[in-house]
């Protein structure tokens, strides 16, 4: 029972990083109809932000404000630098465009910063533990998953409640439509990227105080686990993708925790091929996005 | 005559297709000017070249006096231009409120988009009825209306209407025409496309025909009506 509930809150938190990075994919999908393969980079631009508030001394607040708001920067300056001259472009040049903006900013992060990790050191409550009752939880999956439902939370209110998140929804079903409405298309573009870039920077505020570090590459793997979430919770479908975060999160975690240690080594392609399984049942993923004409 | 919107030598490709050729319109304030001709003689090119969404365009476009050549949809709204497409094309997965709320977002203060609203709720009271309703769950007919609703939020001066009787029942149709002479008795002037040539020639003060994206014909529609070139110009496509 115990591990069980040790494990759930284990997945629950890793699945949320999942969801959150997978969300932010799906929005910029949805609307831009861009698969964005840099968004690792805008996770770890945030990490590398949280890096330099610490090591400036700022204050802990300050430091986590300063991070999520690197991503968002980031976010919003790849729109403007490199997706926003190729837009009306085929999916597959933007997929191309994507690829080479995540590769050269993983060089200038290589370059000017470090190729090694970079020490991040939360404070020492983050890593301490609390009882209830028998069992001992760590304060670090619990504030993670606490951060990530309200989150999730914060989400989906602007998107159900505001003009602007209305609108949101309303360009992924028909943007021409919206623009003919007079809404500038500018804008609401440029919003969804802020958005992604704010749920990859709270990502990577967890992720760093997980792990301890920032390197180059940190966002490449969530990143890369959060490209399969969307694509098993139904590509451009925005509840699709924070299921199929949790989905993958979870089956990673029972992997990790119940697989005989012989079998360790392939835990990634066990994982792999359940979400393959899962596809061939629901091709369309397990939520697909209501619009009949997403591909 | 005061003019709300005119088109110099209008040209629309859609690669090496040229859909509209060098057309010239005018659609005088407060009147309803129909749009004739059959599939493909360029009706809704011209009518999405206008509005801005389309990209290769050359030719003039003055919209109150204005020149609108190569600007963009959010100016052209901003200038008095409403639109309701081919298709209706409502946002099915939201509500009928929300679909009126982020249209009058788009274009006013927030305390104008909500007495507007009222305004629309009471002018169409089956859209109040059903303003929780996801919009894609109306009728054929109540989806028309709420593009026409939507069209109004931004308080225009010149709408442009593509096919609004297009798959609705008879008697919806006659509803949707007693709208359209109500909006010019507002002062709205109207660019009206229709397929069907009849009714928008009953209640249309001007009509231009179409074919092969060229304008075959235009007058009133006394002029229009019975000629020989409406009905070659329905056939030629």
């Amino acid at each position: 029972m115990d591990i069980w509930l040790q494990q759930f809150i284990n997945a629950l938190s890793l699945g949320g990083i999942y969801a959150m990075l997978a969300l932010g994919l799906a929005i910029v999908f949805s609307i831009a109809r861009l698969i964005n393969f840099a968004h690792g980079e805008i996770m770890t631009f945030g990490g590398y932000g949280i890096f330099l508030s610490m090591a400036l001394d700022f204050p802990i607040l300050v430091t986590l404000t300063v991070g999520i708001a690197a991503a968002v920067v980031m976010a919003l300056m790849m729109e403007r630098v490199a997706f926003r001259a190729m837009r009306g472009a085929s999916i597959i040049s933007l997929l191309i465009t994507s690829l080479a903006v995540s590769e050269i900013l993983k060089v200038l992060f290589q370059n000017f910063i470090s190729p090694r990790p970079v020490p991040i050191s939360f404070p020492s409550l983050w890593s301490g533990s609390y009882q209830i009752g028998e069992m001992t939880i760590g304060v670090a999956p619990t504030v993670s998953i606490i951060v990530t439902i309200s989150a999730l939370g914060g989400l989906t209110f602007f998107l159900r409640h505001t003009a602007t998140g209305m609108s949101m929804r309303a360009a992924a079903e028909d943007f021409e439509m919206l623009r003919l409405l007079g809404v500038r298309a500018n804008r609401i573009i440029a919003v969804s990227f802020a958005l992604s870039g704010l749920l990859a920077g709270i990502a990577a505020v967890i992720w760093t105080a997980q792990r301890g570090s920032v390197d180059p590459m940190m966002g490449t793997f969530p990143v890369l686990k959060a490209f399969i979430a969307t694509v098993l919770g139904g590509l451009g479908s925005l509840n699709g993708a924070v299921l199929g975060g949790f989905v993958v999160g979870i089956l990673e975690v029972l992997a990790q925790a119940f697989l005989l240690d012989s079998l360790a080594p392939y835990r990634d392609a066990i994982v792999l091929s359940i979400v393959i399984i899962l596809l061939l049942i629901r091709p369309d993923g397990l939520l697909p996005a209501r619009d009949g004409t997403r591909s | 005559m005061d003019i709300a919107l005119e088109t110099e030598a209008l040209d629309v490709r859609y690669g090496q297709i040229q859909a509209v050729r060098s057309i010239n319109l005018v659609v005088p304030k407060a009147c309803i000017t129909a749009l004739l001709g059959a599939n493909g003689a360029g009706k809704t090119s011209t009518v999405m070249a206008i509005a801005g969404v389309v990209p290769n365009v050359s030719g003039k476009v003055s919209i109150f006096g204005q020149d609108m050549t190569g600007a963009t949809p959010d100016t052209i709204i901003r200038a008095g231009v409403a639109i309701t497409p081919e298709g209706r094309r409502i946002f099915a997965s939201l509500s009928v409120e929300e679909n009126l709320i982020l249209a009058g977002a788009a274009t006013t203060k927030s305390t104008t988009s909500a007495e507007r609203r009222a305004m629309m709720m009471e002018r169409f009271p089956i859209l109040g009825e059903r303003r929780r309703q996801l919009a894609g769950l109306l009728s054929g007919g109540e989806q028309q209306m709420l593009a026409v609703a939507r069209a109004l939020m931004s308080g225009p001066r010149l709408i442009l209407m593509d096919e609004p009787s297009l798959g609705l029942a008879p008697q919806m149709v006659d509803t949707m025409f007693a709208i359209i002479e109500e909006l010019r008795a507002e002062g709205i002037s109207i660019l009206l496309v229709e397929q069907n040539a009849s009714l928008a020639l009953e209640i249309a003060d001007h009509a231009v025909v179409l074919a092969n994206g060229k304008v075959a014909a235009a007058g009133t529609p006394s002029e229009i009506v019975g000629q020989d070139i409406l009905k070659s110009a329905y056939l030629a496509a």
